[in-house]
């Protein structure tokens, strides 16, 4: 039998994230695969109680919570006690979380403290056999494994994005609190804040349909032999506002700021895809001025439909990649769309 | 007060990014196809741990630096004769794999145990360094499991920013979502950072630094603790190659007004 646990930390308004609800999503898909399993949720926050009412319609059985001031900051002390006291009191042989920055943070290590093991960034769990199986990628995306583990407790953290979420509704939670008491050690460190680009050069968006990948081709010499980089900045700024998309880059064009070469000013190497940037999720995909592999395989392995704009008609990373491949120049063709998305 | 630190940095080394990867399976389990063959490289986020190391030991007199690595011996000397030549370091090796498919926790162990072992080491005045994810197993798990085993229970990922102050307070800007970071401080050592980019430019190389890391690499590599991986409790149902290839639709000669239509109705839909 097992007992899989739901863990969820409370936003800032005391809301759980939809990321929470697609761990939830999952875990409920296990009890339902799995006989003799059961659910149970545990929240952390510095108030847990309407959390754990926007979802008390779900099949749980339980709620457990580990609630205080001092678990409103993610810090990994904290987190980390918190997670391992519901982890035991829930008595779980099998926990689900979001990946998010905080989950990614502390389940290894609460993993750790309860002698489990633990499985992150998984893109997909199943049952098969009375088996769980996880689902993901090894070598930055380029290799897909499908694993099963006869350790408990076990911790799946699922990708982002990669699941549908629970739609389970309101209703009143009984919330069994957990104790957790504060020592001095676990308090060390302080959460200041959070530091974000200016609104106008915010070009992360994680929740955005389209994600559009810009590659060195914006600042290399154009046809009339000069570089236009202030004039690519401006297009691709533009585009972003327009279409409220996110920004990617590929490695080559976030490292030429370090090489001394004129840059887009508002890339930083949160926005590089690919080997050692990110992987993100979009429905829609769209590449300018990019040629390299990383940004097409890697960066692009979670975009669902995909299209580049390259003077290259061979270029061999976007063929078999991309679904459409524009042949054309990407200055004209992202100022035309600036133009149609303005008077639309 | 006393500015010198014992940085540990953890860095494993990776198949070159540029290199065709094929998953075989091997006799212990799900391997790469001429793994021994493949050239590699210091794990990217490692190597910039290394050299936010190397920084800070520079800038703090009386600081060491130590690279632990669990990687076959073979292949991590090949990797040392370009990455000693970056920064002054001791290395600390584990002849062991360094594959993405071992077990998380197996190579932490292996990694603290490395660590405790350090002659003199002085865990009040201790930096553990890594990145936060490898470039081959991807999990972001092994420092955290390090980090615990040492009883550190100060830990940051995704880490682009350390700033030290006076009284001896960390001030730390990790990655979050949607492209921010959360600035924390922590108190004091010891602590653990996985690093992601940070800010700093690859160092060039220094023949210098290199022969003399070297001399002291050499004779470490020969005497590296073999490391078994055994993966227990873990199994494989399946490893492969994504099959997906599409059909790629070549637009040519169309004006950009036309090709604009079509790009931004596709956003629309």
């Amino acid at each position: 039998m097992e007992t899989i646990l739901v863990l969820a930390h409370t936003e800032s308004d005391g809301s759980i994230a939809k990321s929470a609800r697609e761990a939830l999503h999952v875990a409920a898909a296990l009890r339902k695969s799995i006989a003799d399993s059961q659910l149970v949720v545990g929240l952390i926050g510095e108030s847990v109680q309407a959390a754990a009412n926007s979802i008390a319609a779900c099949p749980a059985v339980k709620y457990y919570g580990v609630a205080g001031a001092a678990f409103a900051q993610p810090r990994y002390a904290t987190d980390a006690a918190a997670a391992e006291a519901l982890c035991k009191a829930a008595q779980a042989t099998v926990m689900v979380a979001p990946a998010t920055s905080r989950w990614s943070r502390v389940a290894p290590g609460v993993a750790q403290r309860l002698g489990g093991r633990v499985d992150t960034h998984a893109t997909g769990v199943a049952v098969a056999d009375g088996k769980i199986s996880v689902n993901r990628w090894y070598y930055r995306q380029r290799i897909e494994a499908s694993l099963q583990r006869a350790t408990r407790p076990w911790f799946i953290l699922v990708d982002v994005g990669a699941q549908p979420a629970c739609e389970c509704g309101a209703g009143a939670a009984v919330v069994e609190p957990v104790a957790v008491p504060i020592a001095e050690a676990l308090t060390r460190t302080t959460v200041l804040g959070i530091r974000q680009p200016a609104t106008d050069t915010q070009t992360i968006r994680p929740e955005a349909d389209l994600l559009f990948v810009a590659g060195a081709g914006w600042t290399k010499k154009q046809p009339d032999g000069q570089t236009h980089t202030a004039e690519a900045g401006k297009l691709i700024l533009d585009f972003l506002n327009a279409t409220r998309a996110s920004l990617g880059s590929s490695k080559s064009l976030v490292d030429l700021g370090g090489e001394g070469q004129a840059v887009l000013p508002f890339l930083s190497h949160l926005n590089q895809i690919g080997q050692t940037g990110a992987t993100p999720r979009h429905a829609k995909g769209l590449s300018a001025c990019c040629h390299g592999e990383e940004p097409h395989t890697v960066g692009w392995r979670f975009i669902n439909q995909r299209r580049a704009i390259s003077l290259d008609p061979n270029c061999g990373w976007a063929r078999g990649k991309a679904d459409v491949l524009y042949v054309a120049d990407a200055f004209k063709v992202l100022a035309k769309v600036n133009e149609l998305m303005a008077t639309r | 007060m006393n500015t010198a630190y014992q940085i540990v940095v953890c860095a494993g080394i990776v198949p070159d990014p540029l290199q065709t990867l094929e998953p075989v399976t091997g006799p212990s389990g799900p391997a790469l196809k001429n793994e021994m063959m493949l050239p590699s490289v210091l794990d990217p986020w490692a190597g910039h741990a290394l050299y936010e190391a190397a920084n800070l030991a520079r800038n703090c007199p009386g600081s060491k630096v130590w690279l632990v690595s669990l990687s076959p011996k073979v292949k991590l000397q090949q990797v040392m004769m370009t990455v000693a030549q970056k920064a002054p370091f001791e290395l600390v090796p584990l002849d062991g794999p360094s594959s993405g498919f071992a077990e998380a926790a197996e190579v932490a162990a292996a990694l603290a145990q490395a660590i405790e072992a350090i002659a003199g080491l002085d865990k009040s005045r201790l930096l553990v360094f890594g990145g936060w994810e490898s470039a081959s197993r991807g999990a972001g798990a092994t420092m955290q499991m390090v980090g615990e085993r040492l009883g550190i229970v100060d830990q940051f990922q995704g880490v682009d920013e350390l700033k030290l102050h006076p009284d001896g307070s960390l001030e730390i800007a990790e990655r979050i979502e949607g492209g921010r970071h959360q600035i924390s401080r922590c108190a004091g050592l010891p602590a653990l950072l996985g690093w992601a980019t940070g800010n700093l430019p690859e160092p060039k190389n220094n023949p210098q630094t290199g022969m003399a890391n070297m001399r002291g690499a050499i004779p470490a590599l020969q005497k590296a603790k073999p490391v078994k991986l055994a993966g227990d409790g873990l199994s494989f149902a399946s490893v492969a190659l994504p099959k997906q290839l599409r059909e790629t639709k070549i637009v040519r000669n169309a004006a950009p007004e036309d090709i604009a239509k079509e790009i931004v109705a596709w956003i629309k839909s």
